[in-house]
């Protein structure tokens, strides 16, 4: 137990401090680095508690992609910053008043929420030890039992909004030399080369 | 007192003392792949290669290092310092740390982890951050230009490269490394009366699957012909050409590091880690350490002639390559194989 606890604080620490860091880094790319940080350590945290596929899924899915693309916007972006903290006093009132809304329906969530009636039976049922089943069996187990509509649905909409980013970027621009592999490959020497007898003194 | 020695310290002593052990084996291991590769490169081209250093150039390797070591290391004034800095030193930790689970033999491993196959596929997909990072940090057109490059090439082939893991853990059933190698102890060749041979591994079962896999894994680690990050001829050398020095030697490094990895993983996932090919007295004697080295020097060779044959890829052959061709043929793997597992499993 000791162990763990002092994993716990040191992810925990870590975590809490760079999510500090993030909103108050001066560079934005520090910012999101500060926040791959942060997805890091509680990818730790997820491996405390036993729940490996969870730390490895997070790695995989906010750092390894979506992290990776939040750098890739915020490098392109050519910020300028004296510009960027003139408009701080303007802009606090409707800061403020976001964070309180956020803070005031985060205390109404925590302050309303109930254990389920059901608690007590599930933690009666007994749990099988990890080394007969592991995380991630029992995960799909569940994912593709009881959860197998809410699970396909999540896939139909994620599916919706490539289609709908896709549709959103794809333009065929005209007049531009485009590969064609399929034909380059399709080209023979009967149908590229044309042998044409050329008289003295004419062009072909 | 007793018990605290015996529950904490000595794990830990253990632990550091096999990590110790398997990085000094595979820094060595590098160097002498990188003499390798060069030495296949020349003699592709009819040279001679590195030949000075010691017999047959055998401590070039070592020359280089102590040359990139006392060298003076410059940052450029108008970069980010942390950052610049950083960076070489994540994608070597990256690539170092994927080792741990990495099994060399029958239980010679660091962590034998239940997710085995995810970490590394998680702790490679963060590589990407060492070139990012210093590609930005250089605050320069190239090395910018190259990182962009870099990072959309590698999130590209990680899609594939997921999806033919996905058909490897379906025929095993089992995300850990250790698991995977066992599961390929009985295949085609037990079925048609030899078994414990090659023929029972996975690359005949996922023969294309393991193709996908080899020209992803170039692609992955940047390997000719997908280099297109430090295309010499267009961005001089990529998010590489503000390093030098010691920084530099560590992006190597980790460069090679990950190209090790990828020949362990392809001979852990389709050539059946440390199982010997045939079921002879005389091969089941030899270590299997041994065969898990021989397997991978063989895929590490492959890389090098691929290197050496291979003209560069451009830029957009290479996106349609990775998006166009292997995602749909990798999802289409996937989903044969989860029918004939689901067919076969019933029989």
């Amino acid at each position: 137990m000791g162990l763990q606890a002092v994993f716990f604080y040191l992810f925990a620490f870590v975590a809490v401090a760079s999510a500090f860091m993030v909103i108050s880094a001066r560079n934005p790319v520090h910012s999101v680095l500060f926040l791959i940080l942060v997805f890091f350590n509680s990818a730790g945290m997820f491996l405390l508690t036993g729940a490996e596929f969870l730390a490895m899924i997070l790695l995989v899915v906010y750092i390894g992609a979506v992290a990776v693309l939040f750098l890739f916007v915020v490098m392109m972006l050519d910020i300028d910053f004296a510009e960027l903290r003139s408009g701080f006093m303007q802009n606090a009132p409707m800061g403020a008043l976001v964070g309180l809304i956020l803070a005031a329906e985060l205390i109404i969530v925590v302050g309303g929420s109930v254990i389920t009636p059901q608690a007590a039976q599930s933690i009666t049922t007994p749990i099988p030890s990890p080394a007969a089943r592991t995380n991630t069996a029992a995960l799909g187990d569940l994912l593709y039992t009881n959860y197998v509509y809410f699970f396909q649905v999540a896939g139909l909409v994620l599916l919706v909004a490539m289609i709908g980013a896709i549709v959103l970027t794809l333009r065929h621009r005209q007049n531009i030399k485009r590969q064609d592999i399929s034909r380059q490959v399709a080209r023979t020497p009967a149908t590229a080369v044309e042998v044409v007898k050329v008289k003295p003194g004419q062009g072909v | 007192m007793d018990s605290f020695f015996l529950t904490y310290l000595w794990p830990a002593i253990v632990m550091i003392g096999q990590s110790l052990l398997l990085l000094v084996c595979l820094l060595v291991f590098i160097a002498y792949i990188l003499l390798a590769d060069r030495k296949i490169w020349a003699a592709v081209q009819l040279r001679r290669g590195p030949n000075v250093v010691g017999p047959w150039g055998l401590f070039q390797s070592f020359a280089d290092l102590l040359k990139f070591v006392f060298k003076e290391p410059i940052i450029p004034a108008g970069s980010n310092k942390g950052v610049f800095l950083l960076a070489p030193l994540v994608s070597v930790t990256l690539a170092l740390a994927t080792w741990a689970v990495i099994p060399v033999n029958e239980n010679w491993v660091i962590a034998n982890i239940n997710v085995g196959i995810l970490y590394v596929f998680a702790i490679s997909s963060l590589e990407v951050y060492g070139i990012i990072m210093g590609g930005w940090a250089s605050n320069s057109k190239y090395p910018f230009l190259g990182a962009l490059r870099s990072a959309a090439q590698m999130v590209s082939y990680e899609v594939s490269m997921g999806l033919i893991i996905v058909t490897v853990l379906l025929t095993v059933g089992s995300l850990n490394l250790t698991d995977i190698v066992a599961g390929q102890k009985d295949g085609i060749g037990t079925m048609i009366g030899l078994p414990n041979s090659f023929l029972d591994w996975n690359w005949l079962v996922l023969f294309p699957a393991m193709v996908i896999f080899f020209i992803s894994a170039l692609a992955e680690t940047n390997r000719p012909p997908f280099d297109l990050p430090e295309a010499e001829s267009e961005l001089v050398a990529g998010f590489m050409v503000e390093y030098g020095s010691t920084p530099y030697m560590m992006f190597m490094l980790g460069e090679y590091a990950a190209i090790v990895l990828m020949c362990a993983l392809t001979t852990i996932l389709f050539l059946g880690g440390w199982l010997p090919p045939l079921d002879i007295a005389v091969l089941n004697w030899v270590p299997g350490i041994i065969w898990f080295i021989l397997k991978g020097m063989f895929v590490f060779f492959m890389f090098a002639m691929v290197k050496a044959f291979v003209p560069r890829y451009r830029y957009d052959q290479l996106m349609r390559l990775g998006w166009k061709v292997f995602l749909p043929m990798s999802l289409v793997l996937v989903i044969v194989t989860a029918f004939v597992v689901k067919l076969t499993a019933g029989a």
